[in-house]
């Protein structure tokens, strides 16, 4: 039997005019992985919200046709009895962590299971082991970073061992190698447990390798649904994985689904068989700092700089430690690093909204921050009492004018978030902390071109992110932070294709050969490969 | 005033105990008005808040309600006309009266301070240190719509208090004239309805409420903890009814403060110190 049927659905949010699904009909099979891809506004997170029976017993709307779940037809059971059947994880980890401790949270579903104190000390015990979170079983939810909540969530969604896994970008707030780490637990949920998995996700390359299926949705309706290889062959190029893409400006074929797929096609093809870069094995780890060659020997004062900065929570760790930092005018700069290295408190000081306890932060002029929440900068009723027309015309946003902020999809609200901080005296330095969670690679590329325009203006930019392809669109160099302290800076062909986490799909299938990080880039060296005689 | 494990005696009784103890104490201080009585009952809450170690959070609860005792202060004095004494002469208004202000309702308004005073102290003591999900599973078992709801406030408060330090975080980002702190308020406000929102769908997805479905009794034992936190409840109560109705407790506010400091008052206020501190005078097995 079906874990999960849709039969002819079609959706309409209240007080909106357009259906958010249409005619949708899917049926997943128990132990299936499924991925749903597809930009912003599509259906995605509507679908999901459907098969866990919040749409429509708790978001009201008009429901049509039939969504059936572990065998309950959602028009007769409610969200609580269908959450015997689907764990469910969504974006926000804030909201969706309701009960004080991490034990308390994850023994939640489980008690109102009506199961027994053993059985809940053991999904509890599972579940932490699982997840890789034992070490914070005792701890207040309230006292835990986005990351951790993030996976106190999913241990929470699946501490009941539910039939079927239904997860909405649930990665979004994780660096790269809690992202595989997550994806990992999924698999072998899968795999030994027999868990049916439906995943939306925009990043496809994070997830594409453990899908069965792929179901693209494109306004509101299903335009595919097949497997990944044959949806890689028809998607449209804004889904294609960079690694799909890198083949298909090279002209090879059939399209890679995963890193192992291209590298192994790569070695049968008569391109020059890569090898793994050098540290790959100790690229979670990476330690070493090197020099950034590229850097600019400009004698204009810098735009920020600073020297030996340590912040040291009272009673608290020191989140930064002794970290020096130059940034010159029109620099474009990244920060990466794992969950907790200090990327967020870095952006904080350096706006001035968090104090330095020792070392000293000297700024050119006025600092941007656009922080992780967009949301948090709109005060008004309309987006146009946010930011006058001339701006609004000028982000291209003019068109909104008359519509609610928060109404606004997440790429629109980061766009006119990051047009409200740059209003006013002109910035040096502009920095963003996170600003591609949830958004879809048109927004990206949007986002991307307006800070290389900004860059264009002398405007120095810093932007704290986990996502390696976004980086490698804009930025110039990239700073690694580990442990409150850069353990790499360098140009960001250098740092990012000589990693293993911290390194975009292309450099991956490449083994960082040529520096090439992004699909046009690599198609440049498959093709000078394949013009080469092959080495033995 | 964030919950935390702790190894106390008071974190290790059940919840439902340390509850008990809790609003029983809030009700002695409420029926006490003797001065030396209430100030023996704050002191008795201090020690436990540090024995609780959680005396920071109980001293910023104080220091946040100060002003709103002073406001309870001059209320009294300036509304009530009652007593004898009169220290400040005022105007004479035509709707109102003389507003004299009489040392008897100066000292009854402190009273009635001390006893706000007290009381947001053991809120905050019972908040840092009575494990609101074990309460909240609980009473679930009374009533699934008044645990919902506490479950909603609970989680609420915390994160509200975080979207605020957001907000404000995030306006100061912002540049040009800093926003009003109404216009603060309102977005906070206008958040929390779309947080309750969320965190009620996520109540749902993990089955809160599912037809059937009663957690069940956990069957824990009876620890020692229990047991001394629940004999100090019943002590308190005995002390507290015997307060009211006993005359235990001789005091009059009007039409002259009478408070006379005699033998059966102080053992009184011994007698309130000892119940509240012994239960944490055994700390065998709190964990740790």
């Amino acid at each position: 039997m079906s874990v999960l049927v849709l039969d002819r659905v079609t959706y309409t949010y209240p007080d909106t005019e357009g259906p958010a699904l249409t005619e949708a009909s899917l049926a997943v099979e128990p132990g299936e992985f499924v991925v749903l891809a597809g930009g912003s506004g599509s259906g995605k997170s509507t679908l999901l919200r459907i098969a866990s029976g919040l749409v429509p017993h708790f978001h009201g709307g008009e429901f049509a046709g039939r969504a059936v779940i572990g065998g309950m037809d959602t028009r007769d059971h409610g969200p609580a009895e269908l959450a015997a059947v689907a764990g469910t994880l969504f974006q926000e980890p804030e909201t969706q962590v309701v009960m004080g401790t991490v034990r308390s949270e994850l023994g939640f579903p489980l008690e109102n299971r009506g199961q027994g104190a053993p059985a809940v000390a053991r999904g509890v015990e599972e579940a932490a082991l699982a997840l890789g979170i034992a070490q914070l079983l005792d701890r207040s939810t309230a006292e835990l970073s986005g990351g951790e909540l993030q996976r106190v969530a999913l241990g929470a969604a699946l501490a009941g061992r539910p039939a079927l896994v239904l997860l909405d970008e649930p990665t979004s707030q994780l660096d790269p190698v809690a992202g595989d780490e997550l994806l990992g637990v999924l698999r072998r949920l899968n795999e030994e447990w027999g868990t049916a998995v439906v995943l939306a996700e925009h990043r496809l390359e994070r997830c594409l390798a453990a899908a069965d299926r792929v179901v693209a949705l494109s306004s509101g309706r299903i335009s595919l649904d097949t497997s990944p290889a044959e949806f890689l062959s028809r998607a449209p190029a804004d889904l294609l994985t960079p690694g799909a893409q890198l083949f298909q400006l090279a002209g090879l074929s059939p399209l890679p689904v995963s890193v192992r797929d291209a590298r192994r096609a790569l070695r049968r093809s008569a391109a020059r068989p890569s090898q793994p870069p050098e540290d790959a094995p100790a690229a979670s780890g990476l330690r070493r700092r090197v020099s950034w060659v590229g850097r600019s020997t400009d004698s204009r004062r810098p735009a920020l700089s600073l020297g030996g900065v340590w912040r040291e929570l009272r009673s608290g760790p020191a989140v930064l430690q002794g970290l020096s930092l130059t940034l010159d005018p029109g620099e474009t700069v990244a920060l990466m690093g794992r969950n907790g290295a200090g990327k967020s408190t870095l952006l904080r000081v350096i706006a001035g909204l968090d104090p330095v306890t020792r070392g000293r932060v000297e700024r050119a002029g006025r600092v941007a921050l656009l922080l992780q929440n967009p949301g948090d900068y709109f005060l008004h009723e309309r987006v146009a009492e946010e930011l006058g027309a001339d701006a609004l015309a000028h982000a291209g946003l003019a068109h909104l004018a008359s519509r609610h902020p928060r109404d606004l999809s997440g790429g629109e609200r980061q766009r006119l978030a990051l047009e409200i901080v740059l209003g006013g005296e002109p910035p040096a330095v502009v920095c963003l902390d996170e600003p591609t969670r949830g958004m879809d690679r048109g927004h990206k590329r949007l986002l991307a071109e307006r800070l290389k325009q900004l860059a264009g203006g002398g405007v120095a930019v810093l932007v704290a992110t986990h996502d390696a392809e976004f980086v490698a669109a804009w930025a110039q160099r990239t700073v690694l932070l580990g442990d409150g302290r850069p353990v790499a800076d360098a140009a960001t062909a250098e740092v990012l294709g000589g990693g293993w986490y911290f390194a975009t799909q292309t450099a991956r299938i490449l083994g960082g050969e040529g520096g090439a990080l992004l699909p046009e880039e690599g198609a440049k060296v498959l093709r000078a490969w394949t013009a080469e005689p092959v080495s033995a | 005033m964030t919950y935390r494990k702790r190894w106390t005696p008071l974190h290790a009784a059940r919840a439902v105990v340390g509850s008990a103890w809790c609003i029983v104490l809030a009700a002695v201080a409420l029926s006490l008005e003797h001065p030396l009585l209430l100030v023996a009952v704050l002191g008795a809450v201090l020690a436990a808040a540090a024995l609780a170690q959680v005396p920071g959070t109980v001293l910023r609860a104080l220091a946040w309600a100060l002003p709103f005792g002073l406001a309870i202060v001059l209320v009294n004095a300036v509304v009530v006309r009652d007593g004898l004494t009169v220290i400040v002469r005022g105007w004479t208004l035509p709707w109102m009266g003389a507003l004299d202000i009489t040392l008897e309702a100066t000292v009854y308004g402190l009273v009635l301070a001390l006893r706000a005073l007290i009381v947001i102290a053991i809120f905050a003591l019972h908040s840092a240190a009575v494990d609101p999900d074990e309460l909240l599973r609980a009473f679930r078992r009374v009533s699934f719509r008044s645990a919902l709801t506490a479950t909603l406030a609970t989680r609420l408060v915390p994160m509200l208090a975080r979207d605020a330090r957001r907000l404000r975080d995030a306006q100061r980002c912002r540049p040009g004239e800093p926003a009003s702190r109404v216009a603060l308020v309102r977005a906070v406000a206008t958040g929390a309805l779309d947080r309750a929102v969320d965190v009620a769908a996520t109540l749902e997805v993990r089955g809160y409420g599912a037809p059937g479905a009663q957690p069940r009794r956990s069957g824990r034992p009876w620890s020692r903890h229990d047991l001394a936190f629940l004999a100090s409840t019943a002590g308190l109560a005995v002390l507290g009814l015997g307060a009211w109705l006993g005359g235990w407790d001789p005091f009059e506010a009007y039409p002259l403060t009478r408070a006379p400091v005699d033998g059966s008052v102080l053992l009184l206020s011994l007698a309130l110190l000892a119940c509240v501190l012994l239960p944490f005078a055994d700390r065998r097995g709190v964990g740790g």
